[in-house]
């Protein structure tokens, strides 16, 4: 039970040292609130503009998903093919980890051009940076499984079909949500990029209007907003991991 | 070929199992490198034939050829009559790893087989409790493998291994991984299985003791690359118990096995 008390005492004690170390640096060393607002000025700026932060976090929360969901339902099958085909593989694996070496922001203004400055772009950009994980996992993933169980799928004449949705797919689960994580996560980046490159809505916009206007409180507002959008993105992750994997969950070792 | 059972007497059924003058040279680096060089040996239905060597010496290689898992370079591999050179129906592989499926339950990993082949019906299922109940596990149906120890995960794979009666049941090393004990206590439980179940067995182990405990005849296997150095029909009458170890025919038989391996000297 206190093993159970401290798994949230600790961490909220921590961001509450770092709060009130916040707060005290900037009372006690008067530091403009453009360079830097209080906590409670911020959390001010949250309350009073709680409709904008909520209009636009949806938009910029949809581009995220949209930008996530793509990547794997274009990641996955994409891995699955390079994993069964050699050929494939060896012609296109070698330019996807190259495309890598393109500094992801570099390509938000061609996506501009091609996809306007709507949510398409943005969440085109989400997609982009959220791609090569759920790739690369995924085909690690597939890679991985064991040996003695594909010669068991042998000696018992399983189809190719058979071998790959009852052993392969699950076994490459966990590798999948390890990819799906990292994914979510940078498909926020991605989003967020996407809307400093070019957009009228969104916290990107909303975060860059603010510092134009030198509202500091808002700025850090919705830069707050947005970890939460990223938090509470993972958590949905985390939430389709445990309800399609329920044997890596309840298994904490031999209770 | 050696015949091995003339023990046994003469006018015996013709065997069910035969491997002739078999070879296995597998490629490694575009070097050819041989595992397996000219090996026969023959085993009735229901016999339990163990295969000792040591570590590395090509006796899995012998057992994957004989479950059509790896084609021979050289010779013939026969199973009641058919010759074998690709996976065939009646199999049961058991490894030296449990390798259950951590993501379905301790039934489900023993109803694969019966998925696979189109038979998970209720008789499946009636079949897969009392194998289950046979080794220990009943109450564990529901259980996911990582909530058991080593030995009942291999009594799962064991129980997956014979849920479709094979004709033939392959197993490697499937108890080199657990203790002692567990291990003593799996060799029984491999006998009531089988004498349940009537499953003729081959056996891979490098243990002496288990090799003769368990079987029927016992095929000595030298380093790499494998030929056979010796066999020894093993007429110790089942059941056996841990009375068995210490008889005096038990510790010759020890003792020869330990000669033809070269590690006891006459």
């Amino acid at each position: 039970m206190s093993k159970h008390a401290a798994r949230f005492l600790y961490p909220f004690a921590g961001t509450l040292i770092i709060i009130l170390a916040w707060h005290y640096y900037v009372v006690l060393f008067h530091v403009p609130v453009v360079v830097l607002p209080t906590p409670m000025q911020v959390l001010q700026a949250m309350v009073k503009e709680w409709k904008v932060l909520i209009e636009e976090g949806w938009i910029t929360a949809l581009e995220c998903i949209y930008g996530f969901a793509l990547a794997m339902a274009i990641g996955i099958p994409i891995a699955v093919i390079m994993t069964y085909s050699r050929i494939a593989n060896q012609m296109f694996y070698p330019l996807l980890v190259a495309s890598q070496s393109i500094p992801k922001v570099a390509v938000a203004p061609i996506l501009l051009v091609w996809f306007g400055t709507g949510i398409k772009s943005k969440l085109a950009m989400a997609f982009v940076i959220a791609f090569f994980p759920v790739v690369v996992d995924t085909a690690t993933g597939l890679r991985s499984t064991s040996p003695e169980l594909i010669e068991l799928a042998r000696s018992l004449q399983c189809t190719r079909l058979q071998t790959f949705f009852k052993i392969q797919l699950p076994s490459a689960l966990p590798s999948i949500f390890s990819g799906a994580k990292i994914a979510v996560t940078l498909s926020v980046i991605g989003a967020v990029i996407g809307e400093f490159i070019g957009s009228n809505e969104g916290l990107g916009n909303l975060l860059l209007t603010a510092n134009s206007q030198l509202n500091s409180p808002l700025v850090w507002a919705s830069l707050t907003v947005l970890s939460v959008l990223g938090v509470i993105l993972y958590g949905f992750v985390v939430v389709a991991e445990r309800l399609l994997m329920p044997w890596a969950v309840d298994a904490d070792p031999k209770h | 070929m050696r015949v091995t059972k003339d023990a046994k007497g003469a006018g015996a059924p013709a065997p069910f199992g035969r491997v002739v003058n078999v070879t296995k040279t597998f490629d490694t680096a575009g070097q050819p490198v041989p595992a397996v060089k000219d090996v026969s040996f023959q085993f009735r239905k229901g016999d339990l034939i163990a295969l000792l060597g040591p570590s590395g010496c090509g006796k899995t290689t012998v057992l994957k050829m004989m479950g059509g898992l790896i084609p021979a370079s050289g010779g013939l591999l026969e199973l009641d009559g058919k010759a074998i050179d690709a996976p065939f129906p009646g199999v049961g592989v058991v490894f030296q790893a449990p390798t259950l499926m951590p993501w379905r339950s301790v039934l489900g990993n023993v109803l694969f087989p019966m998925e696979v082949i189109g038979k998970n019906d209720a008789r499946a299922k009636t079949r897969a409790r009392e194998i289950l109940k046979l080794v220990g596990l009943d109450g564990f149906e529901n259980a996911y493998p990582r909530q058991l120890s080593g030995g009942m995960q291999q009594r799962v794979a064991l129980c997956r291994a014979i849920i479709h009666e094979p004709s033939i049941l392959l197993m490697d090393e499937p108890f080199g991984a657990l203790d002692e004990l567990t291990r003593l206590e799996m060799n029984d439980l491999l006998l009531d299985l089988r004498r349940v179940t009537g499953a003729t067995v081959l056996f891979v182990t490098h243990s002496i003791s288990e090799a003769i405990y368990l079987s029927d005849q016992v095929v000595v296997f030298s380093k790499r690359p494998a030929v056979i150095v010796k066999e020894l029909a093993i007429e110790i009458p089942y059941p056996r118990s841990s009375k068995t170890r210490f008889l005096p025919e038990f510790i010759e038989l020890e003792r020869q096995a330990g000669v033809a391996l070269g590690i006891v000297h006459q």
